[in-house]
């Protein structure tokens, strides 16, 4: 049946498609002849001719409309009328290309910013880990709630582990990583050594992730035993590289730090490890028993270890955290060393790994929506100065028998129009922002999960549709409300009506300056910390500095003389190199991190209490290190060449170590105990604070000879007059002609490794600051267009006013200061705003207040000076008119 | 303006089918032919005739030719289809049942 109508009805809605003139004609016909009868039935009773006709047309109706509703009803009626709207609608826009431009350019980077900001924040932030049931994995750390650190995810000691793991197995499932190794790859088969990231990990660590291999097998109880055979599982991306796809890789040897492995299986791509302590870039994992030292595995005191639990169903997180916390307290009561933790602490693995960006990327998100909101305010307002012009054209429509609603639709259509162009073009710009993105940013966990799918499509259409609505309604209700009437009598001497939408104007630019102000404090205060961090005192000069780090493999250099005759060697020879003016031996150089401290005691001293202990960084270093880094020595001396080895017993200390710990007392010549008691050193002399990562204040320090205290890595630290980078070459190429399998690793210079710990600071502030700035760019130009249209509306109001002899400065100033009013408002609304939004991001800050005093009252400035330029020149343009001329305007 | 006021919605298209099921007819004609027949009770204006002929046609219910008339001059008539036929069967039905039930409702005696 339904087939049956279908078909019958088929030539009609061909006809009505393909033939739609034929269709129309034929309706005039019809209509006519409906004419033509009536009057002729008229004339039948006896009406004049004229009167015949008349008659006959007022019975009818209005022709034009009728024939309007009658084509509404064909077939494909609503679809003719949107193509009539869009053609109406790209006419009109393409008859103003200025217009339409800007309005396409504004949407455009609105939709554009959005799109991008929520690309990435649902990559990074929303979708689940590409882990079997991710929902259920978590992170347990060590916590210690009576001295709250800044950093309160303390990593997990082993001998902790063992207990957690054996207490709670009914509740989750455990394993335990160390995400933080490395290994310097042999150099075989004609390839060159490097050194790769790589991690530790249980047997069970990824059958617990539900992470198979794409070749071979994974690790088994047996490789996970400290006798047993070297085994080590490598990444597609490192087989890829190093191996060239090999498919008979698996069973090969690799040899790691100067040891046979055997390759046993290559983990996927999809595979990435991303947790709050890094690891994203380990190319090779080894079973954590057969890896660590012996002392490793058992200790309380070293916290080496990430644990990654799953939980069995029906087990909550908190319950475990409750379980584990009560259990880390008795631990902490069997083994009361200062360095044991007392309670543990819980996160879900997604959190766990994206903790560090939520808030820049929420902040960045929150920016990018106010320039969209912005946008879209703007080009209402546009519209609505559009309509303003146009009102006349509206009021003769209406007069004509054009619907309402037809006009609205009509509206709503053009700002359909811009919308989607600006959402096409926004689209680009998007996929041109997420790459660069993607490029600027390679140092934040889970980037590698950022692409474009079909969710940021729909998000980019939701956009568009809600920018077309929001731009189009407040148009079409600002040109609705006159009546037809009105419209038509409206001129430029009676200027009522565009008053009104002038206020509507208004209120959107005083919300649109309201907006900005937001930005801008948020962009100053970012910038202002930016800079402080930029600017922040590493404690030495950092031009022309070079560091690069090698790795000893204990296989080869299995003594501390062996290691020191290496360092001897290479030292002497990077200082005779041409162009190098110091060179010196340090185990991290400033800026470069943690690594590494100690609770020690002072053996002059009182005892501490039992559980308590002073924290020394440490740090080793060679005697020509501090005149190589330009690290003054406050007092005392540097070690002699003889004082290594078995004579390492003395150190120099950080001034804030002397300050902190020796108060008003003389350290030099005072001893230095390990709380573990592995040893006592006399100290020789105080050297200035340098900060381990820029962003944090100095740690005291302790240094001591790196010849004799077990260090088997080092990092060459080379100043020069000029050029430092161009002596990275010959500098890697003394340490292959001292061993071709040793590869030198994190070369860079110390402004480099400042600008790697500032990056994500200066992305954060630029990125806020350009959207703050198209954000003051859009509020400007509203500005100058609401006051510019009032000046055009009021030309003959002022011509009058300049004749009857009103003071040209006095106009200036009424109509700069009637500009100025939405912004003041706006700035009144905002102020308050920022003040509340600044707590927000308050943990992106550095060094700075939220409520900085200079950032607000520059923000204020700026916007007022910003705000006035741009009401001058319409006001400008008001004051110099000639009245005549003015008078003669309509 | 040019809706009927006195009828329901839809009714029209009812009684246009009706008349179109008795005798082929084109739009003024039955213009005159809904006075006559309505006795003057339901005002039709002339306008919303064509826009209701169109959607019945563009339905199926109904369809047209141009038709030769008196004094060499064509007009386009209107007739049922056999698809409108039994749709109109359908709906005076309906018709009948509703109509009834609102008489009887109409028809109760207050006490």
């Amino acid at each position: 049946m339904r087939i049956r109508h279908w078909l019958q009805t088929l030539p009609l809605r061909m006809r009505s498609l393909l033939r739609r003139d034929r269709l129309d004609a034929e309706l005039d016909e019809e209509l006519r002849d409906h004419l033509d009868r009536q009057t002729e039935f008229n004339l039948a009773r006896g009406m004049s001719p004229e009167e015949a006709r008349l008659a006959a047309m007022r019975k009818l109706g209005n022709a034009a409309l009728l024939r309007d509703q009658t084509r509404a009803m064909w077939s494909w009626g609503g679809l003719e009328q949107f193509t009539h709207d869009l053609r109406i609608g790209a006419r009109t826009l393409s008859r103003t290309p200025g217009f339409t431009t800007i309005a396409i350019l504004v949407i455009a980077l609105g939709i554009g910013a959005n799109v991008a900001l929520f690309t990435v924040v649902r990559s990074v932030l929303l979708k689940p880990l590409p882990y079997r049931d991710p929902g259920r994995l978590a992170l347990i750390y060590e916590a210690d709630r009576e001295h709250p650190h800044p950093h309160p995810w303390l990593p997990v000691d082993a001998g902790s582990f063992w207990e957690w793991q054996r207490a709670t197995q009914s509740l989750a499932e455990m394993a335990m990583v160390s995400p933080f190794q490395g290994y310097n790859v042999s150099g075989e088969g004609g390839k060159l050594p490097e050194v790769v990231f790589a991690a530790w990990c249980s047997d069970n660590f990824f059958s617990l992730l539900g992470v198979r291999p794409m070749m071979g097998r994974e690790f088994t109880a047996a490789d996970d035993q400290p006798g047993a055979a070297a085994t080590a599982m490598i990444t597609e991306g490192f087989w890829k590289r190093r191996y060239a796809s090999d498919p008979a890789i698996v069973g090969k040897t690799i040899w790691l730090d100067a040891k046979p492995y055997t390759i046993i299986g290559v983990l996927p791509s999809t595979f990435v490890y991303s947790g709050a302590f890094g690891g994203a870039a380990d190319q090779i994992w080894t079973p954590v028993r057969h890896e660590a030292p012996a002392s490793l595995l058992t200790t309380y005191g070293d916290h080496e270890f990430q644990v990654v639990a799953r939980l069995a169903p029906g087990v909550s997180l908190s319950a475990l955290e409750a379980q584990l916390d009560a259990l880390q307290k008795r631990i902490k009561a069997a083994h009361p060393e200062p360095s044991t933790h007392p309670g543990a602490i819980a996160r879900t693995m997604l959190d766990d790994a994206v903790q560090d960006y939520k808030t820049p990327l929420y902040a960045l998100l929150g920016a990018t929506g106010c320039v969209l909101l912005i946008a879209c305010m703007n080009v209402a307002g546009l519209l609505v100065a559009r309509a303003a012009a146009r009102s006349k054209e509206f009021a003769i429509r209406s007069a004509l028998g054009g619907g309402r609603l037809r006009l609205i639709r009509e509206r709503m259509t053009e700002s359909l129009l811009l919308s989607f162009a600006g959402g096409a073009l926004g689209l680009l710009l998007a996929a041109g922002a997420v790459a660069w993105l993607m490029h600027a940013r390679p140092d934040m966990n889970r980037v590698e999960q950022i692409h474009f799918d079909g969710m940021d499509a729909a998000f980019t259409v939701a956009v568009v549709c809600l920018g077309t609505l929001f731009s189009g309604i407040v148009a079409a209700l600002s040109s609705s409300r006159g009546n037809i009437l009105g419209g038509l009598q409206e001129s430029s001497r009676s200027h009522s009506g565009s008053r009104s939408r002038a206020t509507l104007r208004r209120v959107l630019l005083s919300v649109e300056v309201g907006l900005t102000v937001v930005l801008l404090v948020g962009a100053g205060l970012l910038l202002r910390s930016f800079e402080r961090l930029r600017t922040s005192d590493l404690g030495v000069p950092v031009d022309n500095v070079l560091t690069m780090g090698v790795n000893l493999p204990t296989a080869r250099y299995k003594q501390d003389y062996q290691r020191a005759a290496f360092f001897d060697q290479l030292i002497a020879r990077v200082r005779a190199l041409p162009g190098v003016s110091a060179a010196g031996l340090v185990s991290t150089p400033p800026g470069e991190g943690w690594n590494g401290d100690d609770l020690m005691c002072i053996v002059e001293h009182p005892p501490l209490p039992k559980g308590q202990g002073l924290d020394f960084q440490l740090r080793g270093a060679d005697p020509g290190y501090f005149a190589a880094i330009g690290l003054p020595i406050l007092e005392g001396r540097t070690f002699n060449a003889n004082e290594r080895l078995d004579r390492a017993g003395v150190i120099l200390i950080s001034r804030g170590a002397a300050r902190e710990f020796f108060p008003g007392e003389d350290p030099i010549g005072k001893h230095v105990k390990a709380i573990d008691g592995s040893g006592t050193w006399q100290v020789i002399g105080v050297v200035g604070d340098v900060r381990w990562t820029v962003a944090k204040p100095p740690m005291p320090t302790l240094y001591w000879p790196i010849d004799g205290n077990g260090y088997n890595f080092a990092s060459i630290v080379v100043r020069s007059h000029h050029d430092v980078e161009s002596l990275a070459v010959p500098v890697q190429k003394v340490i292959a002609g001292l061993d071709r399998d040793l590869p030198a690793w994190n070369v860079m210079t110390l402004r480099e490794a400042i600008g790697k710990s500032t990056i994500d600071s200066e992305f954060d502030s630029i990125l806020v600051l350009a959207f703050a700035i198209i954000a003051l760019v859009l509020a400007a130009t509203g500005l100058y267009g609401v006051l510019a249209y009032l000046v055009a509306q009021r030309t003959v109001e002022f011509g009058i006013r300049l004749a009857l002899g009103a003071q040209r400065k006095a106009l200036l100033g009424l109509l700069v200061f009637d500009g100025l009013k939405p912004a003041l408002v706006g700035l009144a609304v905002g102020l308050p705003a920022s003040a509340a939004v600044v707590q927000l991001i308050r943990s992106m800050l550095f060094d700075t207040q939220p409520l900085d005093p200079t950032v607000f009252a520059g923000v204020s400035g700026v916007i007022l000076l910003v705000a006035a330029a741009a009401c001058l020149a319409p006001a400008w343009y008001a004051s110099r008119l000639d009245p005549m001329r003015a008078l003669r305007t309509e | 303006m040019s809706k009927p006021s006195d009828l329901v919605q839809g009714t029209l298209d009812l009684l246009i089918l009706k008349i179109l099921a008795l005798q082929p007819l084109h739009g003024w004609a039955l213009s005159q032919r809904l006075r006559q027949v309505s006795g003057e009770v339901l005002q039709v204006s002339d306008g919303s005739l064509y826009p209701a002929l169109h959607k019945l046609e563009h339905q199926g219910w109904i369809q047209s030719e141009w038709k030769p008339t008196e004094n060499n001059r064509r007009a386009k008539f209107y007739s049922l289809t056999r698809l409108g036929q039994r749709y109109l069967d359908q709906e005076a039905a309906n018709w009948e049942r509703i109509s009834a039930a609102i008489t009887s409702v109409m028809r109760l005696k207050e006490v």
